[in-house]
């Protein structure tokens, strides 16, 4: 007996009898249910992923659960990555979850439906990469938007924002599957067969232009899931909104899965293309990661920061997948498989850091009930543990050495330096561009992340509310502390996972090449000979800090530490909180450096004394940073499709006879065309 | 082989150690004898963090852990950047660690680490400026990323002995339009990496113009020394790679404990040099404005991008 039918099987079971269970529970033990049947959701389909890691794969047919086709699927290394990190996030999160909705009553994540459809959306996210035939993806994909969104509206009695960014989400997501459904028919139809290994056989018939349209269509969905300017609209709307742990498991888990379609579709059945495609969805990444972080560092929301925060990383995974592609392309297979090595190992990490920043950022929401950067603070005396993992997680993402996330950007920097021996002209423009987004990107990252831990839980409590909060239940701390050690095994250990990234891009097509080896302790690229061991770092860091640590005692040794004094602050002393820096003024001078990027509003109203146009009653000063790209982009758009309905009603005039006549209209053209047409 | 390349390493960060604080007084006497002043001599630097470690530690009401350690992790790190930066030798036991994208890394860590004591503190002049320091550190880390793209192409590899190793060896690559373009790059972004004019002025107290200062200015005693310690060692070290970079001559290829002393008494010469030069540039430079520094910073990017670009059409095949 396999392990992964096994523990697929049991997933499936925990997830639908469980949704199925949750629909009747009281409310009393609901919570706590719904969180062990995820949590078991999550377990089991890690392990199925650990296993398909490992080397072991799995295929399936069950005719009967589908009509006409039946249903499809099949586990290899690639799909077992992206269960592994789904798992693994499922699980910890859930764990969250039992603590997070214990006081939340029964409205919001913890009313019926809220936690019958969390187990449900954890399998889809499990299961959406076992899919081997078209309708089997298509159908688990639409599953996990509908469950998903379900979620997202828990709150919606809370707040309206939560309705607009539901229906923002509904409208983008469904998009997205219109295109999915466009491209995968065509593939279908022009492959003879709707299964897998139907499409990779009849893939060498399809004439490159077809093959590019369902690349495009595919690619154009994917990225929109994957959150990738400028299709992210949704996705700082919606993380937002939706309940901590949901936007957690969408952030970490749920986003990862374009990456994944991407690559099965871009690699596995398509199996590469012209440069132009990739370059193309180089395009993306590099835009979606600057202008995603550079959002993220005007941003005073904290989950909104965290929302932008992901469109960055999974920009820099798609350049690391395009760059993948383009290296393919040029008929360098090592340095593909590293270039997609790396992208997979930063899905990994930001799944880490991503889970545990929403998590702490719920704990903070949970505790102070605001989000508000600028209303925050002090946080670190009140909420130790929860700031102290923040930190955590902020290290991971700001992609510095004893964090996860510098790992896998070192990986990607180290592929694009040693791309240039790809020959081309396309190579040398592109790749130093590459290098400098993801350097820009990490840089203004630090900017992000100094503000989001120093402004928010550091300095002192700038609102009453978050100078009396406490700290989270124990559950959701262990939640977080899981996803923490999480971090820091990927940090510390990243060598252990190199087995299963060499097997994952083997199972993208990217044969005979182990481009990332490592002895646990270290990761060591054979092809261009690059070694980093992070644990040895931390050890210099740790020998070094002990040094200057001693040093000083020893120089000091006579003196006590005074910790009653007081702050001088240049002489003025004693400083009210009100005059500490905000989120909004630590990010002003970076507005100024990039004005012409980011277009912020600035409105002053001067209402002057009644009697005198001199004197000044009251002066009133507004600054927003409105995302750009959707102005421009969706705006019109949407202005477009109003002015469309508003017109249209004038067709309904109310009169039966008009629309008699419309119909008989119709009919007329209709057969008209018929006739004329064919 | 293991003896003297322990011997080279353990001299080159007590030469970094002792050294730093004396460059700063070689610096700031320099200045002061160009302005026409006597000057505090060499020894000030020193005899300020003797005076600051016997001093009370404090630890103002309302700051944090953050605030407390930011001080020994900026230390530490510019310690470990002291030994992983092949001064003396580019054959020592850490040579396989000395990566550059990782010392780009360990420099910001340090930054970012004296930025969130600066917030923590709550004073509007930390916030002030880590909210400065990190908008130059954001800008800054792009430049020398570039330039260390640029380096790395002809070396073949990111490891900082092997490009030192393969500049002395070659030292047509130096001279080449990809190798200046990348000494400009890279001078402009370790002048604003450590805080000096035109970026940051190190001598300055005025409100207006102080980004460094106004993060530390809550520090007093040996944590103030610690802060000012870290500081100069980041000189040190930055000058030093610039001069490993970019003038490699001398620095010891074998282990035999000759070269390693001629290479010591090279490299603190060449750093000595590089220090006064700065020292004499920072008396004709006016510090930018603040909202200058980002064209400053963008001018330097672009020379490094263009580095990049020409090592790759110029001398792509020629460098290896």
């Amino acid at each position: 007996m396999s392990t992964i039918p096994a523990a697929l099987a049991t997933a499936t079971g925990l997830g639908v009898a469980g949704g199925a269970a949750l629909l009747v529970l009281p409310q009393r033990v609901r919570g706590g249910v719904a969180g062990m049947l995820t949590a078991g959701v999550g377990v089991a389909g890690g392990t199925a992923g650990v296993a398909a890691l490992g080397g072991s794969r799995w295929s399936a047919q069950v005719s009967g659960l589908l009509p006409l086709a039946g249903a499809h699927f099949e586990v290899d290394a690639l799909s077992g990555l992206f269960m592994a990190v789904a798992g693994a996030v499922v699980a910890a999160v859930a764990v969250y979850g039992i603590g997070y909705v214990a006081g939340h009553g029964p409205h919001g994540l913890g009313s019926r439906g809220g936690q019958a459809a969390l187990p449900l959306f954890a399998l889809t996210l499990l299961t959406v990469p076992t899919a081997a035939s078209v309708s089997t993806f298509l159908l688990l994909w639409e599953l996990m938007a509908l469950t998903s969104l379900l979620l997202v509206l828990a709150e919606h009695r809370a707040r309206p924002a939560v309705r607009e960014a539901a229906l923002w989400y509904a409208v983008m997501t469904h998009l997205g599957l219109v295109l999915l459904l466009a491209g995968l028919s065509v593939y279908a139809a022009q492959a003879g067969g709707e299964t897998f290994a139907a499409l990779r056989t009849g893939m060498a018939g399809m004439s490159p232009t077809v093959r590019g349209l369902v690349f495009v269509l595919t690619a154009v969905a994917f990225t929109s899931k994957a959150g990738l300017v400028p299709l992210h609209a949704w996705l700082p709307r919606a993380h937002p909104e939706a309940p901590s742990a949901v936007s957690a498991l969408m952030s970490a888990a749920m986003v990862n899965l374009g990456i994944y379609g991407l690559v099965r579709v871009g690699f596995d059945l398509l199996g590469g293309g012209p440069a132009w495609w990739w370059l193309l969805v180089m395009a993306m990444g590099g835009l979606s990661a600057v202008y995603g972080i550079l959002q993220a560092a005007m941003a005073s929301d904290l989950k909104r920061l965290l929302a932008y925060s992901t469109s960055e990383n999974m920009g820099l995974v798609v350049l690391g997948v395009g760059a993948a592609g383009l290296f393919a392309h040029a008929g360098n297979d090592a340095l593909a498989a590293l270039a997609l090595a790396a992208a997979l190992l930063h899905v990994v990490n930001h799944a880490a850091f991503k889970a545990l920043l929403f998590t702490a950022a719920g704990s903070v929401l949970r505790a102070v009930g605001e989000r508000n950067l600028d209303l925050l603070g002090g946080l670190r005396a009140r909420m130790p543990v929860t700031a102290g993992l923040f930190a955590v997680g902020a290290l991971g993402a700001v992609a510095l050495p004893p964090g996860n996330g510098f790992i896998s950007e070192w990986l990607m920097l180290q592929s694009m330096i040693h791309g240039l021996a790809v020959p081309g002209v396309t190579t040398a423009i592109v790749l130093p561009l590459a290098v400098a987004v993801i350097a820009l990107s990490a840089g203004l990252a630090a900017a992000v992340f100094v503000k989001a831990l120093g402004v928010g839980f550091f300095a002192r409590p700038r609102g009453e509310q978050a100078a009396v909060a406490e700290e989270s239940p124990r559950l959701m701390l262990a939640g977080m502390g899981l996803l923490a050690a999480l971090c820091a095994a990927l940090a510390l250990v990243p060598g252990l996972l190199a087995d299963g990234l060499d097997r994952a891009v083997e199972a993208a097509g990217h044969t005979g090449t182990r481009p990332v080896t490592g002895g646990g302790l270290r990761v060591r690229l054979d092809e261009v000979s690059a070694v980093l061991s992070p644990l040895w770092i931390l050890a210099a860091l740790v020998v070094a800090l002990g040094a200057v640590m001693a040093t000083v005692r020893w120089a000091s040794r006579h003196r006590r530490r005074r910790t009653r004094a007081r702050l001088w602050d240049c002489g003025g002393g004693a400083p009210t909180p009100r005059m500490a820096y905000t989120a909004t003024s630590f990010a002003e001078p970076l507005q100024r450096v990039f004005d012409d990027v980011l277009a912020p509003e600035q409105d002053v109203d001067v209402t002057p004394v009644r009697e005198s146009a001199y004197l000044v009653e009251r002066v009133a000063f507004r600054n927003r940073v409105p995302d750009r790209i959707e102005h421009r982009l969706y705006r019109p758009v949407l202005g477009l499709l109003a002015a469309a309905g508003q017109s249209a009603r004038r067709l309904a005039g109310g009169s039966v006879h008009v629309y008699l006549g419309y119909g008989f209209f119709g009919l007329v053209a209709l057969l008209v065309v018929l006739v004329v047409g064919w | 082989m293991n003896t003297v390349g322990y011997a080279a390493i353990a001299l080159q960060m007590g030469a970094v150690a002792a050294g730093a604080p004396l460059l700063t007084g070689l610096m700031r006497q320099t200045r002061a004898r160009l302005e026409g002043r006597a000057g505090p001599g060499v020894l000030q630097p020193w005899r300020d963090v003797r005076k600051l470690l016997r001093k009370e530690p404090i630890t103002p009401v309302g700051t944090g852990p953050a605030f407390r350690w930011a001080p020994l992790v900026l230390v530490a790190t510019s310690l470990v950047l002291a030994v992983l930066v092949p001064l003396i030798s580019t054959d020592t036991p850490v040579r396989g660690r000395a990566d550059l994208i990782v010392v780009v890394a360990l420099l910001a860590l340090g930054t970012m680490a004296l930025a969130l004591a600066g917030l923590d503190t709550g004073t509007a002049f930390g916030g002030m400026g880590a909210s400065r320091e990190m908008t130059i550190a954001a800008l800054v880390e792009p430049t020398i990323l570039m330039a260390v793209f640029a380096l790395s192409i002809p070396a073949g590899s990111t490891n900082l002995p092997v490009i030192v190793a393969g500049a002395a060896d070659q030292p047509a690559r130096l001279t080449s339009p990809a190798g200046l373009l990348a000494i400009a790059a890279l001078a402009v972004a370790v002048l604003a990496e450590s805080g000096r004019l035109p970026v940051d002025n190190p001598s300055t107290h005025l409100e207006l113009t102080m980004v460094h200062e106004a993060m530390v200015l809550e520090y007093a005693g040996p944590d103030l020394a610690l802060v000012e310690f870290g500081a100069q060692v980041r000189l040190t070290v930055l000058l030093g790679l610039l001069a490993s970079l970019f003038a490699p001559w001398g620095i010891a290829a074998t282990a035999s404990l000759a070269a390693v002393l001629l290479a010591l008494v090279l490299v603190v010469l060449k750093v000595m040099a590089l220090g006064m030069a700065l020292a004499a540039a920072e008396v004709f430079w006016a510090k930018l404005r603040l909202f200058r520094v980002p064209e400053l910073l963008a001018g330097s990017f672009l020379l490094a991008l263009l580095a990049v670009t020409a090592s790759y059409f110029l001398g792509g095949e020629g460098g290896q």
